[in-house]
């Protein structure tokens, strides 16, 4: 238990980089992810050609493998990124924004056809229907789902520990070796660090669906 | 054809204007493969090194390659194969005590839910290779069962709270115990209702074995960086190539069979669905709500 205190600076630090890595690639896959989802509901059959491929692909790729792309094979075909967050941000990011895109998706199928209708019989254009009135109802409705998309997102991040990324996980890992009597309490100490983010935004995910349920 | 709240049923003219449109981003988006492609070839990534997948280097044979990644394929399943079960046993029995009338089971159960849920996979497979000292096997296993275990009880419960209330009543009122009745009339149905779900939680499962590249387990990810770093650097490319189209062939055809599952279990098992939960309101979320919830949240 001792040690655990002891260890306290490196959990935080740790912490701090898990973090980082969620809330940045978190908002770079809320954008591209919405952008995919504009894609996908597209008139344009080969933008929507084009959203599929990328959704598909990415929600069957495993997310380690996504990492071992842009860590290793990117590099061997000439293209070189800086080590260590940059290729895990971007790896978090195409993966994330896969799933982004289906919660937002599912979120503008969930707009009434009535709605699209009042807002071209007030003569407001396709991409005025979009902005003005079916996205800001989807993405109310797509609050909680995207919440859970970002817990998932989280919990993510810890692949980054595998690729020279030291977060939460590979502090974990670190301070078992260092201090082996107490391996345990270490990996629930990291354990705990985790649960302090998923927890309260389970919580929160369930709070905005019961009010979301309410309002229709 | 597009059947979308966004816009209307386009006229003929607005048919034809978008068809010009589509054509000429497929031609932008073809042209900027093509213009990917050249760049590639220029530096030199279509030289012989592809053939590794025919006529290897260093003494090996084409089926030696080939093999090994299949065998490393088989070893990804094979921990998947032992997971999932486990999984599914171990869920059965949170989900179990987790309805327990008396707080001193049902609590512990949620508390366990929860902790398990909040957790990432990998440091699931760590406490197990670490603190627990199993190979890495049985660490990728211990891993994938706990965390499956917790989020497949999550969809179980969901499934629990999408049926109808009268399905109990009328178990209590042939005289069946509560074991009975969750035995005989709830698990049956939840378990129809939402197969869909486990299996594409068994895809999440499947895709999570490759966390086994991390924790030491020689899967099929562990064997193409073996390959690689056998062959040298320039044979990366073609070996992850094959790797990524192994993975995307086995995920989409079990996510296709899941739509299919979908579809045979039958449109009107959906709409009753959603008409049992209407009149719950804010209480319990509609499968087809939670479906999407659950199956991100790997």
């Amino acid at each position: 238990m001792d040690s655990v205190i002891e260890a306290l600076p490196r959990y935080w630090d740790g912490f701090t980089m898990t973090l980082y890595l969620a809330v940045v690639s978190g908002i770079l896959s809320l954008v591209l992810g919405t952008l995919l989802a504009a894609f996908r509901v597209s008139p344009l059959r080969s933008l929507r050609f084009m959203g599929t491929v990328f959704v598909e692909a990415g929600r069957n790729t495993p997310l380690t493998l996504v990492f071992i792309f842009f860590v290793f094979i990117l590099p061997a075909a000439g293209v070189i990124l800086p080590l260590g967050t940059t290729p895990a941000i971007i790896a978090l990011t195409v993966y994330t924004s896969a799933f982004v895109c289906e919660a937002v998706r599912s979120g503008i199928n969930s707009v009434g056809v009535g709605q699209a209708e009042a807002a071209r019989a007030i003569g407001l254009g396709s991409v005025q229907t979009l902005t003005l009135v079916v996205l800001p109802q989807a993405l109310r409705s797509v609050v909680p789902p995207l919440i859970n998309v970002l817990i998932a997102l989280t919990k993510n991040t810890s692949v980054a520990a595998g690729f020279a990324v030291v977060e939460l996980t590979a502090t974990g890992r670190g301070l078992s070796r260092d201090y082996p009597a107490d391996v345990i309490w270490m990996l629930l100490g990291v354990a705990f660090f985790y649960l302090v983010i998923t927890i309260p935004s389970g919580v929160l995910a369930g709070f905005i669906e019961r009010k979301v349920v309410f309002s229709r | 054809m597009s059947t979308s709240v966004l816009y209307d049923a386009p006229g003929p003219r607005t048919r034809r204007l978008e068809r010009i449109a589509s054509i000429s981003v497929a031609v932008v988006a073809l042209g900027a493969l093509v213009w990917l492609a050249t760049k590639m070839a220029a530096d030199g990534l279509f030289d012989d090194r592809w053939l590794v997948f025919v006529d290897p280097p260093k003494g090996q044979t084409a089926s030696d390659v080939w093999t090994s990644l299949f065998k490393a394929l088989g070893k990804t399943m094979s921990a998947a194969a032992v997971a999932a079960p486990l999984a599914l046993v171990l869920a059965l029995t949170l989900a179990g005590l987790r309805t327990a009338r008396t707080r001193w089971i049902s609590g512990p159960a949620t508390a366990v839910i929860e902790f398990l849920r909040g957790m990432p996979v990998l440091l699931m497979m760590f406490f197990g290779l670490l603190a627990f000292g199993l190979s890495a096997y049985w660490a990728v296993v211990f891993g994938l069962a706990l965390y499956n275990a917790a989020i497949v009880a999550e969809i179980l419960r969901a499934g629990q709270a999408a049926l109808p209330r009268g399905q109990v009543e009328a178990g209590t009122a042939i005289g069946l115990t509560r074991g009975q009745t969750l035995r005989l009339i709830q698990l049956p149905q939840v378990v129809r209702l939402m197969l869909p779900s486990l299996i594409s939680q068994f895809v999440v499962l499947l895709k999570d074995t490759s966390l086994g590249f991390i924790v030491g387990y020689r899967e099929l990810l562990r064997t193409m960086q073996l390959n690689y770093s056998f062959f040298g650097d320039e044979y990366r490319l073609p070996l992850f190539v094959a790797v990524l189209a192994i993975y995307l062939t086995v995920n989409i055809t079990l996510s296709r069979t899941a739509v299919v599952v979908e579809r045979r279990l039958g449109a009107g098992g959906k709409t009753k669905k959603k008409a049992r939960n209407t009149p719950s309101g804010g209480g319990s979320p509609t499968p087809a709500s939670k479906q999407p919830g659950v199956m991100l949240d790997e």
